[in-house]
């Protein structure tokens, strides 16, 4: 186990370090000069030089590299160059917004993906199952943004039930949070729910006809023990799997539906310093994306080696 | 087992735009029959692949068929109800908006094309070698596709369009680069399930270099699985440009495309709902028919896949 946590650690800490390296570059690679940007409209030479000596952008490409790792670390992404604030500012007051929209998609789509999944496998061949998988495509191939105009002009427009824009702080009015934040959680958790209920399906079905349940069954346990206890439980390693390989997916989801609902999360927040050109923003934002998606997915390993000891034990030996 | 696995590696887009063609020296013709009429057999894979037929036609075909210029305003007509003269309505400059969807297509099929190309182009050779030498390419090769899999798609165009600037080339990069990962993971995965297979041990020992090897006997065998992934990728190109351009960040107004055409009606929604709705649902039918058919083409050819 030791072995396998440390290799998985090394592995994710080179990853990291290659995902700086390409954020270092991506910014080094944009046409014009970076002292320039930074110094706006009207600049003399001598400022210019001034702003070089300050970023340390006269010295070499590798001690430019460190200083960036280290500030990084240290917590200073640099500043917005449209707010003004430490970019991390700008970061810490998004997150909580997508933190809650990505939560609440998540549990949306478990609960639905895993429910549906578990009733198409064990109906199998009736409508129920048919039901399941046609819902399942269709929430595959409509995407969330045209989803999104489709709810707000049904939920918002024609029957107005819901909010279309705007966020309320959960502190504040929790119920109106909650009023707001129900659209935006469909458009982002139904596609999730979609990808989830086809695993678990496909699991399912194989763990229903694997002889461990055959036995159980023969011994007399009744089938909502056999279904939940056996066959789901051997089930969940795949749809864990499963949900830390749409994490990718979920991060994208939660930048378009936070555009169309306008709610001030890490998308918008990501989307508005592209159109506006703050390159200290862009460039914060997508490291602190790529760290964070990094060390979900190594939590996301780290707690499938829990669920299912024959990971671990393959990864030791 | 083994002339089997040669056999299905030749069969290359029975159901594509161009039909079945003859390729000197392959398969027999036993097999090609077979195929194609297995996938007939799967209705809705075969409803999927006709569908995805006339996406690609119409696409190809957009300024001969459609009925109007797609850039032409015509104020007169502002927001105009489907009806006899536009079929699918007009938008808020007057322009027809079943000559969009159209012309939108067709930026979508450019997109799809090009992304699924550079995607492969990247992925394939990168897989090869990752499961061919197993033991020194392949800890590289993994680090390389979980670097790519930390920037989420979004997060990779947006950056990209932060650095060059937002256009259609630019998107496509991003969408044909967020596609590398699962390209290299399936070539990776076929690459090490031929290379221990008996006729590679053959052409090894009858003097093959590893480069003939890896181009003249495992990767035809590969193809099959590969021709799944590229179906299975159009679709997800055709959302992906359909995204970027929704939020500004791929072909730019006043070019049609789906997203562009879904972006701009937003104001209008309420009063004009059609703007939003047919554009979407074009997206919707294309991606549909795609997943049919890559589902089909999956069961029929790669039938270790077939229950995923």
């Amino acid at each position: 186990m030791t072995r396998y946590l440390l290799r998985r650690l090394g592995q994710s800490a080179l990853t990291l370090v290659m995902v700086s390296i390409v954020v270092f570059a991506g910014v080094r690679a944009m046409p014009g000069d970076t002292a320039r940007a930074l110094a706006g409209e009207e600049t003399t030479p001598e400022a210019l030089d001034a702003i070089r000596r300050q970023y340390g952008l006269d010295q070499n490409i590798a001690v430019q590299y460190a200083r960036y790792v280290e500030n990084a670390v240290s917590g200073d992404l640099g500043t917005s160059a449209r707010t003004g604030l430490p970019v991390t500012d700008g970061i810490f007051d998004a997150l909580p917004v997508t933190l809650e929209l990505a939560f609440l998609s998540l549990l949306l789509a478990v609960v639905v993906g895993i429910g549906a999944g578990v009733i198409a496998a064990v109906r199998r061949g009736r409508p129920a199952e048919w039901i399941a998988n046609t819902v399942a495509l269709l929430g595959l191939s409509v995407p969330n943004f045209w989803l999104g105009i489709l709810l707000i002009l049904a939920f918002a427009i024609a029957v107005p039930v819901f909010a279309a824009s705007g966020f309320v702080p959960f502190g504040d009015d929790p119920l109106e949070n909650l009023r707001r934040m129900v659209l935006p959680v469909v458009v982002l958790g139904s596609g999730l729910a979609a990808v989830v209920m086809r695993q678990t399906r496909a699991a399912m079905l194989e763990s229903l006809s694997a002889d461990y349940v055959r036995t159980a069954r023969a011994k007399g346990l009744l089938p909502h023990q056999v279904v939940g206890g056996h066959a789901l439980r051997n089930s969940l390693v795949t749809v864990v799997t499963v949900l830390g390989l749409q994490l990718g997916h979920l991060i994208s989801g939660a930048v378009v539906t936070e555009q169309i609902f306008v709610l001030p999360g890490f998308g918008k927040l990501m989307i508005d310093a592209v159109f506006t050109r703050d390159y200290a923003m862009v460039q914060g934002v997508v490291l602190f994306t790529a760290t964070g998606y990094i060390l979900v997915n190594l939590a996301v390993d780290l707690l499938y080696s829990v669920i299912d000891p024959r990971i671990r034990l393959g990864g030791a030996q | 087992m083994s002339t089997d696995a040669v056999h299905s590696g030749t069969a290359r887009g029975p159901a594509g735009p161009g039909g079945p063609e003859d390729i000197p020296g392959t398969a027999p013709g036993r097999r090609r029959p077979g195929l194609l009429r297995r996938l007939r057999r799967n209705r809705l894979a075969f409803t999927g692949a006709v569908i995805a037929a006339l996406f690609v036609l119409a696409a190809l075909a957009a300024p001969l068929i459609s009925p109007y210029d797609p850039a032409r305003a015509d104020f007169g007509s502002a927001l105009a109800p489907p009806g006899w003269s536009h079929w699918l309505g007009t938008d808020d400059l007057g322009r027809d908006q079943l000559s969009r969807v159209i012309h939108g297509a067709r930026a979508s099929m450019q997109v799809g094309v090009l992304a699924v190309a550079l995607a492969f182009l990247a992925g394939v050779p990168l897989g090869l070698i990752a499961g061919y030498y197993e033991r020194f390419a392949d800890p590289l090769v993994s680090r390389i596709t979980d670097t790519l899999l930390a920037f989420p798609f979004l997060v990779l165009a947006v950056g990209l369009a932060a650095v060059l600037g937002p256009s259609l080339l630019n998107a496509t990069v991003a969408i044909g680069v967020s596609l590398v990962p699962q390209v290299i993971r399936v070539t990776r995965a076929e690459t090490l399930r031929l290379k221990h297979l008996d006729y590679v041990g053959a052409a090894v020992a009858s003097g093959g270099g590893d480069g003939v090897v890896l181009v003249r006997h495992i990767l035809p065998n590969a193809a099959s699985a590969l021709l799944v992934q590229a179906t299975v990728g159009v679709p997800t190109a055709i959302i992906g440009e359909a995204l970027l351009s929704f939020l500004g960040l791929g072909v730019q107004p006043p070019d049609p495309s789906l997203g562009v055409m879904l972006s701009s009606a937003q104001p209008y929604i309420a009063a004009a709902p059609w703007t939003a709705v047919f554009p979407g649902l074009a997206i919707v039918v294309a991606t549909l028919a795609f997943n049919l058919f890559g589902d089909g083409l999956r069961d029929v050819l790669d039938p270790r896949g077939a229950t995923r």
